[in-house]
């Protein structure tokens, strides 16, 4: 590792804060370029903290850590991808499945966030970064320049300075709030709960069940299953476990009788759930928030001498038919990191308010911010009233209607089917045609 | 048990889809490495003016407990630290929220 001038004035080159999926790959690509890095983590180890419902795309990684998934401690590469609409007594599946999944480079994993998180900040470790765990980071303040560079912990005489720091802690991101980059943080029609249950099977029900062979495994998101909430649900199969969970708006909640707890039970109970998980013990039961505000909710990305990524920096992708955050979240590390070092290189004004900016085009050429600009109005629509109460209804009568026989009654056209279902529906064909025009135009 | 008791395929569909589990039982799946000091601390004198109470129903952790006087109750030992209560609480200082110290709070393993 090459020595750079900064570190004789500061203690590292960077002071990256929280090891998750972003943290560690901001700290892995940082001390790559030859910078000291340091990872301070508050869990006693990277992923303690971390839950998540959900699939790890890891195609982000190929560029950083090449066959990856020789190594990666995954659960189940996913071949299944299911999208379910539900009433308490109808269901209607979506499912994909793609052998080609099950095979190297594969698309996505189930995981253990304690595991993988752990994995990827071993990289770091690897990579000459320092991690500092059991360590909680109370502030970042500016020095006399107005850059943001002390990084203040609960460890006795714990301050510790940096020219550039990488905040990656996570959704409540304290750091942000505090700089002033989070003037929404308080909107609760931005965040969901996710809360799951991960619950003990057998391998082999695991694959009779969900008809999976060897390592596949099934990633199952629902809509209609959270009451009076706007939210979802999911299950993933891990190798021998599996995870039921919802996921539920907090304005909503807030207003709600029910807790999550319950409506995870409800959907365990669901006549299309009950027997994947029949007689499977409780494992861990977890919850966490998520930033689904997409594009038009996230905060501002940096300050002079700051840049913030991961939840903390919203970079998660709640758009119905995709349901992403670690790779947005490695993908956004990845470009702190590079801009950081790039902006190092320059000296003292490569680190101030250009830095951020190029931070922003940087991430607005990619993915990270690409895919949430282009899909800003999904996490709206998805979680509208219409497509949260009303339409699984429509969609399960409608599909009841084709498929019931009613001998010796003759069977009606689709068209006409459609018609009088939408009219029992009581949703009027004006809002259904501009949901059809707005789904078109959010996903198109 | 399962590894030399599979579910019976043939169980009736009547039969309960799940062991039911107390929250008691829910809770202790969890590992926590419980601070001396709360991280998150309550006025409740704010909690005796709020007629929502919102934290009661949304924390998935379930540790808001009202009190006959109106006030709150709060057990920061089982906390998954994950923001929902003050994010829903509607009075200003309220809930004063702060993550716990290193190494302290809650350790999940498999989620």
């Amino acid at each position: 590792m090459t020595e750079s001038a900064a570190s004789a004035e500061t203690d590292f080159d960077i002071i990256v804060v929280g090891a998750g999926p972003a943290g560690s790959t901001a700290a892995l690509v940082a001390a790559r370029s030859g910078k000291s890095v340091c990872l301070i983590e508050r869990g006693t180890f990277p992923g303690s903290k971390n839950m998540f419902g959900g699939v790890i795309y890891g195609r982000v990684l190929d560029s950083l850590i090449p066959n990856w998934w020789e190594q990666a401690p995954v659960q189940r590469w996913v071949t299944r991808r299911g999208t379910v609409v539900m009433t308490p007594t109808q269901s209607l599946t979506v499912d994909y499945r793609s052998a080609g999944w099950g095979e190297a480079p594969y698309n996505g994993a189930t995981a253990f966030r304690p595991d993988f998180d752990a994995w990827l900040a071993d990289h770091a470790v690897a990579a000459g970064a320092t991690l500092v765990c059991s360590t909680t980071v109370t502030g970042v303040s500016r020095d006399s320049s107005g850059r943001f560079s002390v990084v203040s912990t609960d460890r006795p005489d714990g301050d510790l300075s940096a020219r550039v720091v990488i905040a990656c802690d996570g959704v409540n991101s304290f750091i942000a709030k505090d700089a002033g980059l989070y003037p929404h943080a308080g909107d609760t029609a931005h965040f969901t709960l996710g809360a799951k249950e991960v619950l003990a099977l057998p391998r082999e029900a695991i694959e009779d069940r969900f008809g999976l062979v060897g390592n596949e495994g099934a990633d199952l998101e629902i809509i209609g299953c959270t009451g009076d909430i706007a939210g979802g649900g999911f299950i993933y199969t891990n190798l021998e476990s599996i995870a039921v969970g919802v996921v539920l708006r907090l304005s909503d909640l807030a207003e709600s009788e029910h807790r999550a707890e319950k409506l995870i039970a409800e959907l365990k109970g669901h006549p299309m759930v009950a027997p994947l998980v029949r007689g499977a013990e409780l494992l861990e039961y977890s919850a966490h928030l998520i930033p689904e505000g997409g594009y038009d909710a996230m905060p501002t990305l940096g300050a002079p001498g700051l840049i913030i990524s991961g939840d903390a920096a919203a970079f998660c992708l709640g758009g119905g038919l995709w349901l992403e955050g670690v790779n947005f979240a490695i993908g956004g590390g990845q470009a702190a990191a590079e801009v950081a070092c790039a902006g190092l290189d320059r000296g003292d004004d490569g680190i101030g308010k250009s830095m951020v900016d190029d931070y922003r085009s940087r991430l607005e050429d990619t993915f990270v911010l690409a895919d949430h600009k282009k899909f800003r109005n999904a996490p709206g629509l998805v979680l509208s009233d219409r497509i949260q109460f009303r339409y699984p209804q429509l969609v399960c009568d409608l599909l009841e209607g084709v498929f019931r026989v009613e001998n010796p009654e003759p069977k009606p056209g689709l068209i006409r089917l459609f018609f009088r279902t939408a009219r029992k529906s009581g949703l009027k064909m004006r809002h259904i045609l501009v949901d059809g025009w707005r789904s078109a135009r959010t996903y198109g | 048990m399962f590894a030399t008791d599979p579910p019976d395929p043939t169980m009736a569909s009547s039969a309960p889809a799940w062991p039911p589990v107390s929250f008691e039982d829910r809770m202790a799946t969890v590992d926590f490495r419980v601070s001396s000091r709360a991280h998150i601390t309550l006025d409740s004198s704010v909690c005796r003016g709020c007629p929502a109470k919102a934290c009661i129903v949304a924390c998935p952790a379930n540790l808001f407990v009202p009190t006959s006087d109106g006030g709150m109750l709060f057990n920061y030992e089982q906390c998954f630290e994950c923001g929902t209560c003050y994010m829903v609480c509607n009075g200003e200082g309220a809930i004063s929220w702060s993550y716990p110290e290193g190494g302290h709070g809650v350790a999940f393993k498999r989620s």
